[in-house]
């Protein structure tokens, strides 16, 4: 069942709950960052309204620059405004921010430790129709490797607009992945967000030790379609929102791993370098247990509807479904 | 006959040998540090010696994070050795430390980083990125109303470099008449002559063509340097980007012109060859100043 202390959507499941994006989130997130703290600046690089970041731009219009087509540039320059004591919030697609300019994050951010807020958007197969070429499969990979960043990875609205108010403060710069696509609301204004720290928003019938199902972003809510649908078969999983890829919350995630039989990750990403190899990487070297990965496998998109790419690429709650009881009878 | 010597040229002269100095010990870190650059940053001295020792640059060593300071943004950080010798020189740290250069432990990395050491406002190596970070402080000093000047010093390599016009652009559009620009034009980078490995031509038409004013002055000599740097403070609502052109290597026979000496260090012949001749240039200034 959903997690009651949460206090999660509990119309989640509904035909009429509520749709929103994340994008909406951040955007409205960065209005109210810019009121709660005067040094926040926000550059963009010729998507503003695709990132919602119109609404700061209209609203603090001397603390907003547009940089151009140009997001090496605007990693430099935001490096330099925090030189100066701002804190930049730095949009553009993930494609292109941390894609195209990744050895300026790594060198005038990380590595100069000016404290910025890269914002990715358009992350996974949920762009749909732009097709391969726009929808970013390898930004995790890309940032989580780097010192001295976080990265995040929102399941809905709000958790995308709690992100960023906390990443205000959160003390190194941070990488926020956002979905292009709408979705289901699945958690609420009370809901608890803390960066580091992940959430069991399913909870197994106890006693437990089946499959726990570590999910990220935008599949979260597959993730628990899946888990309702399979209770009703009384097949019974746990599903954790990993939002905070980095820093992993080892204890939430070695907890699980101990009560369960085996952690399937699921993501919107390349199978490699992605958020189940984090939860691999440190399962494997502290508690060895079983692992499947659902993700993208080694390929790039390709242009379709979002809930019809994530069916094809087997990262629908249908497929997961599948995969969960072909695992149950053949692995354990 | 004894020249008569006004206040400016007595100043000049001293300047021209405190260059002579920076000389020797970029020349004695590297021959310690048995890797680095030597060329670029044996050109470039005049520029970092007349920005920090010629009256034109804000900074206070004792209070290196003084909100009011301009900014020095070293976006060719492989001329850290010059840099580091002239920080020693402005009393950020003491001289002692230069014979630490690139060992392990020393806060004088290989390539300058930031929190090692105070006076360095950015971790640079990587070239190309100096100038959207001198951008990017341009910006927020406008904000917040400090009129302090930022100095970007590049090389001419980087100017191959994509997002150093990106950078251009944005700095004209936002008109940073804060920002100044120092370009090293010794026309060498790694694999040869710039005009060979890629054709800069016209460079100041270019910066021109991209909304900068721009000065042209030999690099090595100061009076020149010091005075092109006063007029770029005093120029209104255009960022100004001053050439200067000057002889990789210089001050050392053997070195100057050859690109061969980018990326190299002296053996202890060749600096004891190369610290004969600066000697020797000391030598000379001395005896006009007679």
């Amino acid at each position: 069942m959903l997690n009651p202390e949460l206090k999660l959507n509990s119309g989640l499941f509904s035909e009429k709950a509520e749709i929103k994006s994340m994008r909406d989130g951040f955007g409205e997130g960065l209005v109210l960052a810019g009121e709660l703290n005067h040094q926040v600046v926000a550059l963009c690089a010729d998507v503003t309204e695709s990132l919602r970041m119109n609404l700061f731009r209209d609203r603090f219009p001397e603390r907003f620059f547009e940089l151009g087509v140009a997001e090496q540039n605007m990693i430099g320059v935001a490096s330099g405004l925090a030189a100066t004591g701002k804190i930049p919030v730095v949009g553009s697609y993930a494609v292109f921010s941390p894609g195209r300019n990744w050895e300026q994050i790594r060198t005038t951010i990380c590595y100069n430790q000016q404290k910025v807020i890269l914002v990715g958007s358009h992350g996974g197969l949920n762009v749909g129709p732009d097709g391969g070429s726009h929808q970013a499969l390898e930004d995790l990979a890309l940032t989580r490797v780097l010192p001295q960043l976080a990265v995040i990875s929102p399941c809905d609205y709000w958790e995308a607009r709690k992100a960023l108010l906390e990443a205000l403060t959160y003390p190194t710069s941070v990488y926020l992945r956002l979905a292009r696509a709408t979705g289901p609301v699945i958690t609420s204004p009370e809901t608890p967000f803390q960066i580091g720290k992940a959430q069991v928003f399913w909870l197994p019938e106890e006693p437990f030790s089946g499959i726990t199902v570590v999910a990220t972003g935008f599949l979260v809510f597959e993730a628990l379609k899946a888990a309702q649908e399979l209770a009703q078969e009384k097949i019974n999983i746990a599903v954790i929102n990993n939002s905070t890829i980095k820093p992993l919350d080892q204890t939430l995630i070695l907890a699980w791993a101990q009560k369960s039989k085996l952690i399937l990750t699921l993501e919107e990403h390349q199978k490699f370098g992605g958020m189940g190899s984090t939860v691999s990487e440190f399962l494997s070297a502290t508690y060895p247990v079983p692992m499947h990965f659902l993700g993208v496998a080694d390929t790039f998109g390709e242009s379709g509807e979002a809930q019809e790419l994530i069916k094809k690429y087997g990262l629908s709650k249908d497929s997961l479904k599948e995969v969960i009881k072909t695992l149950l009878i053949e692995k354990l | 006959m004894k020249q008569k010597r006004n206040k400016q040229a007595e100043r000049i002269a001293s300047l021209e040998e405190l260059s002579l100095k920076i000389r020797q010990e970029i020349i004695q870190m590297l021959l310690e540090a048995k890797s680095g650059h030597c060329a670029g940053p044996l050109g470039a001295v005049e520029q970092y010696v007349a920005l920090y020792f010629g009256g034109i640059l804000k900074y206070d060593a004792k209070n290196p994070d003084w909100p009011e300071r301009d900014r020095v943004v070293v976006s060719n950080g492989h001329y850290a050795p010059l840099l580091y010798a002239i920080l020693a020189e402005a009393g950020y740290f003491p001289r002692d430390e230069l014979k630490n250069l690139r060992k392990l432990g020393s806060p004088l990395q290989g390539h300058p980083y930031r929190l090692g050491l105070k006076g360095v406002e950015t971790s640079s190596g990587p070239v190309g990125e100096g100038l959207s970070q001198a951008v990017g402080m341009a910006l927020g000093l406008k904000l917040d109303k400090i009129k302090s000047q930022v100095y970007c010093l590049m090389g001419d390599g980087e100017q191959d470099c994509g997002s150093t016009w990106e950078a251009a652009m944005l700095a004209a559009k936002y008109q940073l008449d804060n920002l100044t620009v120092l370009i090293d034009r010794n026309n060498i980078q790694i694999d040869g002559f710039t005009e060979k490995v890629l054709p800069l031509e016209p460079l100041k038409e270019k910066y021109e063509a991209f909304g900068w004013k721009v000065l042209e002055v030999d690099g090595h000599n100061l009076e020149e340097i010091i005075s092109a740097l006063l007029k770029a403070k005093s120029l209104f609502a255009k960022p100004v980007a001053i050439i200067c052109h000057t002889i990789p290597g210089k001050g050392i026979d053997f070195m100057e012109w050859e690109y061969q000496w980018h990326g190299k260090v002296p053996n202890s012949r060749e600096a004891e060859e190369a610290l004969r001749q600066l000697r020797s240039l000391k030598g000379k200034i001395q005896s006009e100043l007679d």
